[in-house]
Formats: structure tokens, C-alpha cells, sequence
């Protein structure tokens, strides 16, 4: 297997991509992909006098224009008594204004073929418009005004809290997201990243309309709001168009004192549950980090090699290309603002779950216990480095790395610090995050199978 | 369209590596590519600047068969390289259904330069993404790559297309992979196995019957020989297009691409399908019950694929009838009688035989599917029996144009709608597609309503949920490792 040294196989590819005679035309260019030149104009940033911090690129190859909105409105705020209340908030937001019912909303954008949507996550609420530049006028004042005037009326209520419990109930019915539930609740116990975001069939009746309000009022605001637009705008056009919508908008909202940090786990915790199904899905893994670790860079070169690096990565060389064990493997650092969380997710039939479990176990044991290869370090800098071509492509991908480089409070100049960052780190970095940061023996571990076939350990 | 896992790839894509903000779901990736989910939500959506993207497009057709088209688009320094060849599981025989398919992931396993699982390594060791997706009708590879590096992805296309090993050794676990992929896309998710039975309902004869994936026991049964058997076939330049697009000079390329493509020999002709689906002469129903909480009720039609006039208004009746909330199927099911939690319709053009157009909802709590049913095929009712509106007919043409222009800002979903359509019929009936749309009156939606979306043609699928008995081990909790 690929692990350590370099096989056979890609030193002949090395051959042939370099000595043929039509690519050494191209030998200038082989080095290690260059992401320098890429990050020049990423986006301008301002911070308007409402405080809502306003990021921009203008990319004037396509007439449209994306925008994502991030508002510090996300579950963490619910009251623990009405999980769900930032979901339903969001999911009404489009549901009826002062001056438009929730059907005028969604005829007017989709009139134009253009879209509008909310979503609310953990930490914060996300909208996002996307509408053709020659409809950003309209699309600004749907925008504008869901923000502003959503009136929250009870008969939309009553439909939003029907649609939300059936979507509760269609999650059970993937074993997959039953799983990545169960692990969550295990990892955060009573931490509101515990909960799901759309809360749960006993708390999302009980919100109420003043429930509604309330959260609204507090928490859509302004100064807790950072907005990215990217497309075929400019700069001084928009901002003037902004300030004359959005210019009503107030800052304010109460301080948000965090939660308690969630508890590191002291000894393994398992869940199992049992469901009519063919493939176990497995969760397993325990607190990550935060955005803001100093060892961010590394912990993703590391984690890269173990299970990030997609197809190439360990997991999937033992688990799937070795064993044939499952089609998707992987493992993901996921940096949320008060609490992060490592996680490798796998799905596999039944029989082998535990045999599964275990090999996930040893490729932690192993990447904790013995240096990476040379060849498996070049190769995961080259891949974080070397993509940033492509992460940056299209006006959707920009504006979420855009409003993301805001949100975590990156700079701007992210794109062009983050190679050499990820550059610099070292076999001995690796392993040192990985002692630090991966745990064998300390994990939960969520089990969705066919219990009579998976023979789970406890 | 929910019910219709038509394309399954290759591999899941690397794990996001960007600063996450906005969601801490855990399965933070997508099963599908960008490429698939495209192809799934693609039905006939093209347009506005259609007609001069047939300008901006460059095709040549090399001796050997081989389809090019170049597409110089410098907005971004990135490149797509695509290869898309003409065959999917409608081409497969009884017995070895999800051949194709099987295939695909054997393109990542390896020739006599190319080492087994080194593709993916040398592609994202460039910085680069690549994945596969086979669909019933083509099976499309591509690598994405920063402009730089465009000839490395022409080299692996042309060196798989010319030296696949389909190796024994490889080949067991491969199929394992596979066999976990169907449990995991098909088997636990009761959406895609109601939509599975219903597809094999809805065709009797044409090998639009069976899924993609392919059935579990042909799964089992492919020989190393059949898939060697399935390459010589069909992999040949003469049965491919390769596309390139993006920061690129044409003029630069092409020789490059003479070089390397050009002296793969020219196979047999494939041969073509025989089977044609017969006509429909009265409702099918059909039923299947698996453990779920709440019931699913699909519905399919028999219509005519992108080749047929009559795409056109079929594609502006399905953005009528499901083409977002202010869609007639939303506004009644779900928003005025509060009968589901969505309701949608779907029309699949992209197919190189005539396919679907299809509806389907998911009923709330307490709901039946009976009601469901009735209310979704009274809205088909009144489209057969009024015009619809000016305004909703200007609409559907606005969407359809709009998610064109919006495809435009990535060059690898540009390139994806030039395969999908050279790969059924041909590319250039892009051009023509947005006048297409433009010239369907209130009448034309009518009338295919009418012809098309009758009873007889029709075949209606509902998922009844099953508990299982006995609930035995739920929620227990775990203990913990010495």
C-alpha cells in the first residue's frame, strides 16, 4: 500500500510527465502549483456606519451577483427550553413581510430567475441572493426587507412548525444523519452544539410568536452582520445602494456570554442504534479546535493525510482501496466558533463494523506514533496549497471564503499568508498535533447498524 | 430530482479545507461532485447566451473518431479537461447491469505508467480535483486543475483511454467498494429505492429499467473478462469528446492533444440499442413498503428527450408546475392545503431515448398519500384544462434563462452541459435551446400537458412505511473500553 514510500507507480508517472517531449514544452511551469498572484483582488472590505462589515469583489465576466450574509443569529442563541427557535426564526424570515405575503417574496425572486434563502446553522444564520446584476435593485429590496419587516404571522408559523416536524422525522429515516446526531449529542451532552439546529419534536411546538419576535429583534442586527458580495457590481454603487436599504437597520442586541466549554470525554463513550439497515454508520472522534489554534496549519496538513485528502488519504487506503470495506471514509477537523470537533464517518455492512472501527483506531495510533513520509507530507502541501486555483473559480465559491475570512477574523491577505503557513509545516509538527489533538482511547463513538449483525464493542 | 440517483461517482471529493462558518453538519461534504449534482439538476436548463457560446466553442474531430471542443474562457486561471464517453447502463445487457459503472471506478485503478490509486494521487499532488460520474446514458471523467497544469490532466485522460490495466487484483476489492456504495446510495435510503422500483415499473422493456449502479446480484457476478470485453468496446476515441475549457489557448493545445490522443486506434463501431420502449397503455401502480416514518408518492410520464420539439414546453411545464416555491405544485400541496412538506417536478430531456418527466412529495405527518396524490394530479388536471398565465409561462422562460447564465460562472459546469448534450445528441442544439424556450406560448403547455400527462401514460410509486416488529437495542447507551 501507498503509505510511507513512493511506489513504484508514481515514480513511472514522474517519468512520463517529465521526460516525454510534448510536456517538457511545459517545464517551466512544473514546479509546485504558485498560488501568489491569485490573491491580489480578492475583495475590498468596509465597515458601514450601521456596523455591518461590507466585503466586495467585482467580477464583471458574468452579468450576476451572489451574496451571503452572515448573521451572529445561530442555534447556540436558542433558550435551552426552545431548540430550534433560530431555525424557525430564519425558515419565516422569507414567510411574510409588512408589505409582502410569503408568496409575492418567492414569485418576485424566482420572476426573475434569482433565488433568496435562509438557513440557520449553529453559530450563525446564513442568506444568501443570487439574482442577475440587471435585477440586483430588486433582489436588494427582498433582501432589505425580510431583514427588516419579517411580521412572523401565526398561520406561517403553524406551517413552518409542521414542515420542520416532518423534517425531523425524514432525518431519522437516514441512518447516516441518525448517526451524526447521536455522535454530536454524545461529544456536546448538554453544549448547545449537542442539539440539533432545528430542535426537536418536544421543543419546536412550544416556540411561540413572541418567541419569534423577540430573537429577531435581538439578534438581527446590523453590527452582529457581515455581508460579501461578489459579482458584477461596483464598489461605490452597491454601498450607496445598501446604505439607502439597509439604512434604517439599527445596531444594538444584548452580549452573548458563551457557553461553558464542552467536557473533554474521560474514557470512551458508545452509542448503538438499531435500525433495519444493511451498513453501519459509524461516527467516531471527539473535540477538535477552534479556528483561532495556532496549530490550525498543522493539525490540517495532518489531517489530511490521515482522512481529509479524500480518495488519497489514509483512511481511505486501509478502509476502502485495501480492505473494500466502504465508499466513503474520512475524517474532518470542523472549526465552529466556540468549540471544534474531530470526526472520522464512515458507512460499512454490517458484519465488519467493529473490524472498521478497530482499523480507524490504529490509523490514529499509527500517524500519532511514527512520522509521516516525505513523500505523503510534500504531497498533502501541495494539495492545500496548490488548489487554491480552483477554491477560487467561481463568484459562489469567493463569496463564501470571503464572508468565512470575516467571520474568523483571518484578513484579507488569507489567501496569500496561508501557503506559506501550511509551507512551513513540518514531520515533526505533524506528529506533535497529532498527539496533541487526535485520541485513541478517549472518544465517542455513534453506531447506527443492524445490532444483530454489527457486534458492536461497548 | 429527489427520487432519481441517475449518476454515481466515483469517489467522494476531499474534505472541505476552507474556514467553515456557517454550519457544523458533520457529514461536511458531498457524497456527489459538483459535476453530478449539476447533471441532476441540469434537465434542459440552458439558454441566454446560448447562441454565443456555440461561437465561443472550437470542435474538431481528430482521425480517429475522437470529438474535441475547445472553450477559451480566461475569467479565471483554472482549466476543466473532460472526457465524456457514450455510454452509460442503457447500453448494458441482463445480467451485467452496472457494468458501466463498475468500469468507472476501474479507470482509477491503474495502467503500466499510472500505478493502481496513484490517479488521484498525482492529480490532487498537482493541486487538482478529478472524479467520475456514470449516468444511463454517458460516463463523463474530468480533472480540474489551475490553467498550468492543463496537459497533465490531457496525459492521465489519454493514457487511461489507451492502457487500462483492469487488473485482477485490484478488481475484487473495487467491487466490494461498489457493492458498499449501492448499500449506501440505494439500499437505506427509502427516496432511492421507491424511485428504483419505479424507474423498473415505468420502462418494461428499454434498459432505462434498471438503475445505474446496477442490480446486487450482476454486481457480484462481473468477471475481470466482461469488463476487459466492456473497454474494447466502448472505449474508444470514436465513442468519446474530450473537452477542455477554461484559461487555455486553443491554438497551443491542439497539437498537444493531436499528440496525445491521436494515435489511440480507432475501435469497431459500438453497437446500438435495439430496444424500444412500447408505448404505455394504462396506469401502473406500484408499492413498496420499507421501515421509514413517513410515506413518499412519486409519479412518472413517458415524454420525448431534447431531440423532440416538443422539449421545449415540456421543459417550461415542469418549472410551472416545480420550478421553486411560487411553482404551482409548492403553492397548492404544500402552501394552500398543507398537505406536504414539498412538492416538485422534474423533466429529464438529457437522455439519449425518450425518459421521464417526473412529480413527486413527501407528505407531512398525519397526511396520506392518497390525498397527496389527488392533490398533485388535480394541479396536472388544471394544467391540461386552463392556459396558464402570462406571467408564470414569462417566469419558467426567465428561470431557464437565468440558470444558464448563472452556469457561466464556472467553466467546469460549462463544460459539463457541452458533454451532456454532445454525449445524447449534440452539442450544438445548445444554441438553438433558448429560442426554443423563448417561442413556447400558454397553448403549447397546454397541449403537451394534455398529450403527455395522461393517466395511461403514467406510472404512480408510493413508499408505505414500515416499523420494524421489535425495536430491539434502540437508544442503548454504551459503556466504555478497559
Amino acid at each position: 500500500m501507498r503509505t510511507r514510500d513512493v511506489t513504484r507507480g508514481s515514480a513511472r508517472l514522474w517519468a512520463v510527465v517529465f521526460l516525454t517531449p510534448v510536456l517538457s514544452l511545459l517545464s517551466p511551469v512544473l514546479g509546485p502549483p504558485s498560488p501568489v498572484a491569485l490573491a491580489a483582488a480578492l475583495g475590498q472590505r468596509q465597515v458601514l456606519p450601521s456596523g455591518m462589515v461590507l466585503l466586495v469583489s467585482e467580477k464583471r465576466a458574468v452579468p450576476i451577483v451572489t451574496a451571503t450574509m452572515l448573521i451572529q443569529a445561530g442555534a447556540i442563541l436558542d433558550p435551552p427550553d426552545r431548540a430550534g427557535l433560530a431555525n424557525l426564526t430564519a425558515e419565516l424570515l422569507t414567510q411574510g413581510t409588512k408589505t409582502r405575503t410569503a408568496t409575492q417574496i418567492s414569485e418576485a425572486i424566482e420572476f426573475v430567475g434569482g433565488s433568496l434563502s435562509v438557513e440557520a446553522g449553529q453559530d450563525v444564520t446564513t442568506v444568501t441572493l443570487s439574482v442577475l446584476s440587471r435585477d440586483l435593485d430588486l433582489g436588494l429590496d427582498l433582501l432589505a426587507d425580510i431583514l427588516l419587516n419579517p411580521t412572523f404571522a401565526p398561520d406561517e408559523i403553524q406551517r413552518k412548525v409542521q414542515e420542520v416536524l416532518a423534517g425531523i422525522k425524514r432525518k431519522q429515516e437516514d441512518p447516516g444523519e441518525v448517526s451524526a446526531e447521536a455522535f454530536a449529542a454524545l461529544l456536546f451532552g448538554t453544549h448547545p452544539y449537542g442539539r440539533p439546529v432545528e430542535g426537536i419534536e418536544a421543543s419546536v411546538p412550544t416556540i411561540t410568536r413572541d418567541d419569534l419576535m423577540r430573537f429577531h429583534e435581538a439578534y438581527f442586527r446590523p453590527n452582529r452582520t457581515i455581508l460579501a458580495v461578489v459579482g458584477d457590481v461596483s464598489i461605490p454603487d452597491l454601498t450607496r445602494r445598501l446604505e439607502a436599504k439597509l439604512g434604517a437597520w439599527q445596531p444594538g442586541g444584548p452580549n452573548f456570554t458563551p457557553p461553558p466549554p464542552p467536557a473533554v470525554l474521560a474514557r470512551p463513550v458508545v452509542r448503538t442504534i438499531q435500525r433495519d439497515v444493511t451498513q453501519a454508520n459509524i461516527n467516531l472522534g471527539h473535540l477538535g479546535v477552534t479556528r483561532d489554534n495556532p496549530d490550525y496549519y498543522a493539525i490540517q496538513v495532518m489531517n489530511y493525510i490521515l482522512g481529509g485528502g479524500g480518495i488519497t488519504s489514509r483512511l481511505t487506503a486501509t478502509i476502502r482501496e485495501e480492505k473494500g470495506w466502504a465508499y466513503d471514509v474520512g475524517s474532518a477537523f470542523i472549526p465552529d466558533k466556540y468549540a471544534g470537533t474531530f470526526n472520522v464517518s464512515l458507512q460499512t455492512k454490517n458484519e465488519v463494523a467493529q473490524d472498521a472501527i478497530e482499523a480507524v483506531l490504529a490509523e490514529i495510533r499509527r500517524i500519532r506514533e511514527q512520522p509521516v513520509g516525505d513523500d505523503e507530507l510534500k504531497d498533502a502541501k501541495a494539495y492545500l496549497t496548490g488548489s487554491y486555483p480552483l477554491r477560487l473559480d467561481t463568484s459562489s465559491k469567493i463569496v463564501r471564503l470571503l464572508a468565512s475570512i470575516e467571520y474568523f477574523g483571518l484578513g484579507l491577505d488569507y489567501v496569500d499568508r496561508s501557503p506559506g503557513l501550511i509551507n512551513a509545516v513540518t514531520a515533526a509538527d505533524v506528529q506533535r498535533v497529532a498527539q496533541k489533538y487526535l485520541n485513541p482511547d478517549r472518544y465517542a463513538l455513534a453506531v447506527v447498524a443492524d445490532l444483530t449483525k454489527a457486534k458492536i464493542k461497548p | 430530482m429527489s427520487y432519481e440517483p441517475r449518476a454515481m461517482s466515483q469517489h467522494p471529493t476531499p474534505r472541505s479545507h476552507e474556514p467553515r462558518a456557517t454550519s457544523r453538519e458533520l457529514r461536511g461534504f458531498s457524497l456527489c461532485t459538483a459535476l453530478v449534482v449539476i447533471c441532476l439538476f441540469l434537465s434542459l436548463a440552458v439558454s441566454a447566451s446560448a447562441a454565443s457560446l456555440a461561437e465561443r466553442v472550437f470542435e474538431t474531430t481528430l482521425d480517429n473518431g475522437l470529438k474535441v471542443l475547445l472553450l477559451e474562457e480566461s475569467k479565471a486561471p483554472v482549466v476543466t479537461i473532460q472526457v465524456w464517453y457514450k455510454v452509460g447502463s442503457r447500453n448494458e445487457q441482463i445480467g451485467k447491469t452496472g457494468i458501466s459503472h463498475m468500469l468507472e471506478h476501474m479507470m482509477f485503478n491503474g495502467t503500466p505508467t499510472i500505478g493502481p490509486k496513484q490517479f488521484s494521487l498525482i492529480v490532487q499532488r498537482n493541486g487538482g480535483q478529478d472524479n467520475a460520474h456514470t449516468t444511463s446514458d454517458y460516463t463523463a471523467y474530468y480533472e480540474n486543475f489551475a490553467a498550468d497544469r492543463v496537459l497533465f490532466g490531457l496525459e492521465l485522460e489519454a493514457d487511461r483511454m489507451a492502457h487500462l490495466l483492469l487488473g485482477e487484483k485490484e478488481f475484487q476489492p473495487e467491487r466490494q467498494v461498489v457493492i458498499e456504495e449501492r448499500r449506501l446510495r440505494i439500499e437505506d435510503q427509502p427516496a432511492n429505492v421507491l424511485g428504483e422500483v419505479m424507474r423498473a415499473t415505468a420502462f418494461l422493456a428499454h434498459p432505462y429499467r434498471w438503475p445505474v449502479i446496477g442490480w446486487p446480484s450482476d454486481i457480484e457476478g462481473y468477471t475481470r473478462d466482461d469488463l476487459v470485453q466492456y473497454f474494447r468496446t466502448f472505449y474508444a476515441p470514436n465513442n468519446a469528446t474530450l473537452i477542455v475549457a477554461g484559461d487555455i489557448k486553443k491554438d497551443d493545445l491542439l497539437p498537444k492533444i493531436q499528440a496525445l490522443f491521436g494515435k489511440i486506434p480507432r475501435g469497431p463501431a459500438q453497437p446500438k440499442v435495439i430496444t424500444v420502449e412500447p408505448p404505455q397503455r394504462g396506469e401502473r401502480r406500484v408499492y413498496v413498503k420499507k421501515d421509514a416514518e413517513l410515506p413518499l408518492v412519486f409519479g412518472v410520464y413517458h415524454v420525448p428527450n431534447l431531440t423532440h420539439p416538443d422539449s421545449f414546453a415540456l421543459d417550461v411545464l415542469a418549472y410551472i408546475l416545480g420550478g421553486g416555491q411560487s411553482a404551482r405544485l409548492h403553492q397548492q400541496v404544500v402552501y394552500e392545503k398543507r398537505l406536504a412538506s414539498y412538492a416538485s417536478a422534474d423533466y429529464s430531456g438529457v437522455h439519449v431515448d425518450p425518459y421521464l418527466l417526473g412529480v413527486s412529495a413527501g407528505p407531512l405527518p398525519g397526511k396520506t398519500a392518497e390525498e397527496v396524490e389527488q392533490a398533485i394530479f388535480a394541479e396536472i388536471e388544471r394544467v391540461q384544462r386552463e392556459p396558464v398565465l402570462e406571467r408564470e409561462l414569462q417566469k419558467a422562460k426567465n428561470q431557464i434563462e437565468s440558470e444558464f447564465i448563472f452556469a457561466q460562472d464556472s467553466v467546469h459546469r460549462l463544460a459539463s452541459l457541452l458533454g451532456a448534450w454532445e454525449s445524447v445528441a449534440n452539442w450544438r442544439l445548445l444554441a438553438g435551446y433558448l429560442d426554443g424556450i423563448r417561442k413556447v406560448t400558454a397553448a403549447d403547455v397546454q397541449r403537451v400537458a394534455k398529450h403527455y400527462l395522461t393517466q395511461d401514460n403514467r406510472t404512480v410509486a408510493i413508499l408505505i412505511p414500515t416499523k420494524p416488529a421489535a425495536p430491539a437495542g434502540a437508544g442503548q447507551p454504551g459503556g466504555s473500553k478497559p
